[in-house]
């Protein structure tokens, strides 16, 4: 894998030119995992609501699902200030769409290219902005999810997260997902990886969101908790059967 | 404070490898449908080909951003071309503007290894064969991506191409049949899905001859 450049200028030199101070290298206040999932009627996402600043859990309100015109949903994890950017951006794109007033509308599939051309066409720049996005939605009956991150790879599937999610919570959905999940499943499945990534991703708070798109439109949850169990008998008497430990 | 250095890459290998057969009459362009990056599976069912004109496939692997964009760009850019020649471009036509996108962007390189397969002016098979960087040629067969290296050398055995410094030029392309073209390839991608982590899950095969274009699919291990 060909490593990154770092310009030379400010490789051995005391002085950083104005320039570089202007490039994101490194992401602040940070959003963990978002899954999506297709099923029966439309597309399921969730995402919990912590704003990290690195490793404190600094903000446990944060939205970082969003609905996108009519047909579709976008959920961000990492920099979330360069997710508010994201949704000015898709603002202005929508503002031009509903502008020509001709019936027509920005499906998902458009949204999620245009994305993808915006996250690709920073990376050129070398100044990234630091997400990994899903991006569902449904248009004439047609579902679509896909995911795009900060260096431009993008694909669609039945069933994608970002982060931890890809180790944690796509085992789970390659396992569990089929065709035509009904909604009480779809969720029962989504709060099973949501669960996970509780257990064992550091920046998961236990207070998330789960949305639904269908045809008809968009649907946020309130806000809500997982119920955990940190019941194991390991953790009860934990140096049972460990010689010299107290 | 000291200088804070970038921390992140601009490149990632999105892995898959792809292979270009030419027949006297036929090409046949395979490449798998998995995507990765670094020991995981983003998704099983990614096509890393793409149909450029009427005779010309082409078949890429390594950073699939970067695939993607050089797709986007030779569309447009053959879709320049009918307008104002108000006719396909030929293979070797595309063969060059391939070349020629590779190397507009020398110094920061489409990390893309790319085959070029479809039939000549004349309808014979045609491969090229690419670097990121657009060095390129012309040849019988090619393997590219992260299966390259298990691939390449079962072709050479199979396909014996003459040396391309014979004189007078030996015909490179392959006296095998379409199906034996095929087969073989099949073969291919089954060896390399067992040995290389980054080939498996589909095979996707498209076959360019005088009557058109088919597409055939063959599952792979997925492990």
């Amino acid at each position: 894998m060909l490593d990154s450049e770092v310009p030379a200028t400010s490789k051995n030199s005391s002085v950083i030119s104005e320039a570089d101070s202007q490039r994101t290298l490194y992401p602040y206040v940070t959003g963990t995992s978002v899954v999506g999932i297709k099923y029966k009627d439309g597309i399921l996402m969730a995402a919990d609501m912590g704003g990290s600043y690195g490793s404190t859990l600094r903000y446990k309100g944060v939205e970082r699902m969003k609905p996108v015109g009519k047909h579709s949903l976008i959920g961000a994890s990492g920099e979330l200030s360069d997710f508010q950017e994201i949704l000015r951006y898709l603002d202005e794109l929508m503002l031009y769409d509903n502008l020509w007033d001709n019936g027509n509308s920005l499906g998902p599939k458009e949204v999620h290219n245009y994305l993808t051309r915006v996250m690709y066409n920073r990376r050129n720049q070398f100044n990234p902005l630091w997400n990994s996005l899903v991006l569902g939605g449904v248009k004439n009956g047609q579902k679509y999810l896909g995911t795009v991150n900060m260096i431009g790879v993008h694909y669609e599937d039945n069933h994608v997260a970002t982060g931890f999610g890809n180790h944690l919570a796509r085992p789970i959905l390659r396992d569990e997902w089929h065709e035509n999940l009904s909604f009480e499943d779809g969720v029962k499945l989504l709060e099973k990886c949501m669960r996970v990534l509780l257990y064992r991703d550091r920046s998961a708070v236990n207070k998330l969101q789960a949305t639904n798109i269908t045809e008809e439109g968009v649907t946020i949850s309130q806000p809500y908790a997982l119920k955990t169990s940190w019941n194991l008998a390991a953790f009860k008497n934990p140096t049972v059967g460990a010689e010299g430990s107290w | 404070m000291p200088i804070q250095q970038a921390n992140w890459s601009p490149y990632d290998n999105n892995g898959g490898t792809c292979v270009a057969i030419a027949g006297a009459d036929y090409c046949v362009i395979a490449a798998d449908t998995r995507m990765s990056t670094g020991y995981n599976i983003l998704t099983r069912d990614y096509s890393k080909i793409i149909q450029l004109a009427d005779k010309s496939v082409m078949a890429s692997s390594g950073f699939q951003a970067d695939v993607r964009a050089l797709q986007k760009v030779l569309e447009a850019r053959h879709l320049v071309y009918q307008h104002q020649h108000n006719k396909q471009m030929s293979c070797p036509a595309m063969a060059q503007l391939l070349s020629n996108t590779l190397y507009y962007k020398r110094f920061f390189p489409y990390y893309s290894f790319n085959v070029l397969g479809g039939l000549d002016s004349e309808g014979k098979g045609c491969v090229f064969t690419y670097d990121a960087v657009g060095s390129y040629e012309r040849v019988g067969y090619s393997s590219q991506g992260s299966g390259s290296t298990l691939i390449m050398p079962f072709l050479d055995n199979q396909l014996k191409s003459p040396s391309p410094l014979l004189l007078p030029a030996k015909d490179a392309v392959t006296p095998l049949s379409e199906s034996e073209a095929a087969d073989l390839v099949k073969t291919c991608f089954a060896s390399a899905t067992e040995r290389d982590i980054y080939t498996g899950d589909k095979l996707e095969i498209l076959v360019l001859n005088a009557e058109g274009i088919r597409r055939e699919y063959m599952e792979l291990r997925k492990d």
